[in-house]
């Protein structure tokens, strides 16, 4: 049953049900007590959030920061986002290009500075157009926008060039921490150091690579929030101290993840002691082939290596042992706009049968003269999901006679390679933030358009179904396209072979309430809705 | 002994700059760079733009031979530059761990001398008996035993039994605290790594301590000192041990330079954050700045610990300070 799609998606909804369940009760929330915490890190590189790209970062300082909008913390998962800093999500005006947000007029920044509009405009102009010698990782999802103002002390406008729903998700990126002007005027760099923001606690000292400490936030905009007195980020880059901490009681919850044999090992030894909650994750695998080099410059071949990987029969057994787990398309499994099991089994590789699937294969190779096909595979040094996927993958081609050769290099390396072009077949993520569909998939798009594409390759008209997908406003027609988008990349030129979308697995003390998994590690960090149950 | 002091101290110079145009070479020989590391952590994607910025605003875009004169310049005056990754001063990133390193170095140090050299002697005096293949037995299982595996399995062993004896699971803290801050707590935090590596360390020693004290024992004067009819102590502690310790020291004074940077997996196993947990994330995230820092940190102490032992040598053996 759970080769199917419908299989997973009935085992996630149980799993959904019977596991997170702790967050959803109405247990009535207590006050007081301090939250330790493990951060899977040796530290951040800065406290910046807006131009970090690291889960260090967020873990470690977003409890003292808000943002414009976020998702919704006892939904993370779905598309519906709410205000943070604002008042009340805004109704576009002219024809969806303006976007007016009101502000709230209690908030104070740790310092006892109000905030204002000028700080939420200085904030997203140093996020959408970096001044010189800063960086914005993120800036390039904002290419719709084509000017922020601040009409008075509590609003904030964003002009687009163009109507698109890519852009309120985009708006609510959990690393647009919002800043104070009078800081970034002193020094554009004050927040790498330094810790000043609205959250619902106020920093208090950070040891080197070894823990951050916060204190509830008296002056918070919400009443009544936080439920903690404080909080205690301890970092341990090694998986061993920190599952060992949870079960020694000195932290309580690691929020980036575990693989499920973390979640087995901790439920045996501490049985209800521990809850557990999951979530698809929306970071997906991929395989980049270098399409300059041959025989990757034929989509044939492209083609015959993304239909010998049987996902649907290796997805179970995958996920007893990593952090993959749902098949799926370019879209992430949950959003509304992703292909349904019937729509993704007519995509190349997502075929129902294998056998017919792995006959093709060796047909296409046949065809293009690549009967011995043999190259090496470039893949990162990461243990999860990376070189999990690296050995599966090495075996379901050797299925249709392709034998490969793994080369596993440091991150640094890896990445240095991939600019370098210097690889046959890379393993990649694309790991993004809040669900945001249409943006998303850019990472798909030819490097000319999206430089973290590494497959060396231009494609106008996929560039064209991408343009017309994100600036379509209607949803039947935006899956339509984004399901024309799917085929034409994974199947008909087979730019990407797309492996499996991960799964975040969270075990935890059971005294840790309040807390709600979301579909990214980076989501929902803030801790304010958080309280002890001790 | 002036001399031979100053002409030690002259070698320390040539060793030094030698040291950092080796590690400066060989960090940019590694492909990649910390920008890359940092931009495309998250998985996402990063423009030309962006890491164009970053290698501008930590100063990689500059020539190489601007970039090695500025390490040599700022060596000769201390100044060690600001780590690439954290934008901290690399003296602040070391000053916070060093302390850490150097207590479990100490530690197991003492705890190794407090093992090898007893023990050792034992050995040795009871050549061929069951003592003394009993000491070979714990000496080779010492060295058998990787550190990493004994650590892992002295945490579960603890948590075990705690969990056994009271119910609940209990290990030491991993958050470190100083000693002066908190000495009961920082001791159950420090011992554990300090017994894991001290284990491996006395069974070099003790095997060390062994073997010199055999060699020594077969010596013409110590027959002359018995033969004297000296007391049998004062045969072995004035004029065997003293001897036979000079290769000890020597193993010693290395060991001790290793463990300041060498604590690599130990210090991740008990989540110590010290400086050979903060050497290897600097060369994961080819952060030039500090792993240069960290690299002359540990030649600085290779060298002044081998120092150290060459005078301690010419302290127990006259002959080395007037050849």
């Amino acid at each position: 049953m759970l080769r199917t799609f419908g299989g997973w998606a009935a085992l996630a909804a149980v799993l959904m049900v019977a596991l997170a369940g702790p967050a959803s009760t109405d247990e009535a929330p207590k006050r007081g007590g301090t939250l330790t915490y493990m951060i899977p890190a040796d530290g951040p590189p800065s406290f910046d959030a807006q131009r970090e790209e690291t889960y260090a970062t967020i873990h470690s300082a977003a409890p003292y920061y808000s943002t414009l909008i976020r998702a919704n913390p006892m939904e993370p998962g779905s598309p519906d986002l709410v205000c943070d800093l604002c008042t009340e999500m805004p109704k576009p005006t002219d024809d969806g290009k303006t976007w007016a947000f009101k502000l709230r007029q209690n908030v104070k920044f740790a310092d006892g500075q109000p905030l204002t509009s000028a700080d939420v405009l200085a904030s997203w102009k140093k996020i959408i157009w970096p001044p010189e010698g800063t960086v914005s990782p993120r800036a390039s999802n904002f290419v719709m926008v084509d000017s922020v103002d601040a009409p008075d002390a509590y609003t904030v406008v964003f002009h687009l060039k163009f109507a698109t729903d890519a852009f309120l998700p985009a708006l609510a990126d959990p690393y647009a921490w919002i800043y104070s002007k009078a800081k970034l005027d002193q020094d554009i760099h004050w927040y790498e150091k330094n810790i000043d923001g609205t959250g619902p606690f106020k920093f208090v000292k950070y040891e080197t690579g070894q823990s951050i400490e916060g204190v509830r936030n008296p002056d918070y905009f919400r009443t009544g929030l936080p439920y903690l007195d404080g909080i205690k980020g301890i970092f341990a880059d090694k998986q061993v101290t920190r599952v060992e901490a949870i079960k020694s009681d000195q932290a309580a919850i690691e929020f980036r993840g575990f693989p499920p044999t973390v979640r087995d090992e901790l439920k045996a030894a501490l049985g209800d002691k521990i809850d557990v909650q999951t979530s698809d994750w929306n970071c997906g695998g991929l395989i980049t082939p270098n399409h300059k080099r041959k025989p990757f410059d034929d989509p044939r071949v492209r083609r015959a290596l993304t239909l010998a990987i049987d996902r649907w029969g290796s997805a179970a057994d995958l996920s007893k042992i990593a952090i993959v787990h749902t098949v799926g398309g370019l879209t992430y499994p949950g959003s509304p706009l992703a292909p349904t099991k019937d729509e993704l089994q007519q995509i190349a590789g997502f075929w129902p049968d294998i056998e017919k699937s792995r006959a093709e294969a060796k047909r296409l190779l046949k065809e293009a003269g690549q009967e011995n096909l043999s190259f090496t595979l470039l893949n990162r040094s990461t243990d999860q999901p990376y070189k999990y996927y690296g050995i599966w993958v090495v075996d379901q081609w050797s299925k249709i006679g392709v034998k490969v050769t793994q080369r596993v290099l440091p991150t640094g390396p890896w990445f240095a390679a991939m600019r370098a072009e210097d690889f046959d077949m890379t393993v990649e993520g694309n790991c993004q933030n809040v669900v945001n569909p249409l943006a998303d998939v850019g990472k798909y798009l030819p490097h000319a358009i999206s430089e973290g594409n590494y497959g060396n390759f231009d494609d106008q008209h996929e560039i064209d179904l991408y343009n017309a997908m994100l600036r379509e406003l209607d949803k039947t027609k935006q899956k339509q396209k984004l399901l024309e988008f799917n085929k034409y990349v994974l199947d008909d030129q087979a730019h990407g072979i797309f492996l499996l979308w991960w799964q975040r697995i969270v075990p935890y003390r059971a005294y840790v309430k309040g807390w709600k998994i979301g579909p990214s590690h980076y989501v929902n960090q803030d801790l304010a809705t958080v309280w002890l149950d001790k | 002994m002036h001399r031979y002091l100053v002409s030690r101290v002259l070698l320390v110079f040539p060793t030094l700059l030698g040291a950092a145009a080796l590690v400066f070479i060989l960090m940019r020989l590694i492909p990649g760079d910390i920008c890359l590391v940092r931009l495309g952590s998250g998985g996402t994607s990063f423009s030309a733009a962006a890491l164009a910025a970053c290698h501008a605003e930590i100063g990689i875009d500059r020539p190489w031979w601007l970039q090695f004169l500025d390490f040599i310049w700022g060596l000769a005056r201390f100044d060690f530059g600001t780590s690439m990754w954290s934008g901290k001063p690399v003296i602040q990133e070391i000053a916070s761990r060093f302390p850490v390193s150097l207590e479990v170095a100490v530690m197991a140090t003492l705890i190794a001398i407090a093992i090898a050299i007893p023990l050792g002697t034992i050995s040795a005096l009871k050549q061929n008996t069951w003592i003394d293949l009993a000491v070979r037995t714990f000496s080779i299982a010492g060295i058998a035993t990787p550190s990493f595996w004994l650590g892992i399995m002295s945490i579960l062993l603890v948590l075990d039994l705690t969990q056994a004896i009271s119910g609940h699971p209990w290990m030491p803290s991993i958050d470190y605290v100083p000693l002066w801050k908190d000495p009961i707590r920082n001791l159950s935090i420090v011992m554990l790594p300090a017994i894991t590596v001290g284990y491996r360390y006395a069974a070099v020693s003790m095997r060390m301590t062994r073997s010199a004290m055999l060699e020594v024992l077969r010596e013409d004067y110590i027959r002359t000192a018995r033969a004297k009819g000296l007391l049998e102590k004062i045969v072995i502690n004035r004029h065997a041990l003293k001897n036979a310790l000079l290769p000890v020291v020597t193993v010693i004074g290395i060991e001790f330079a290793f463990l300041i940077g060498g604590l690599v997996v130990t210090e991740q196993v008990f989540n110590l954050n010290g400086i050979g947990r903060l050497m290897v994330l600097s060369v994961q995230n080819q952060d030039y700045t500090l792993t240069q820092a960290l690299v002359m940190l540990v030649v600085t102490i290779a060298i002044v610990s081998n120092m150290l032992v060459d005078l301690f040598y010419a302290w127990l053996d006259p002959r080395i300070r007037l050849a």
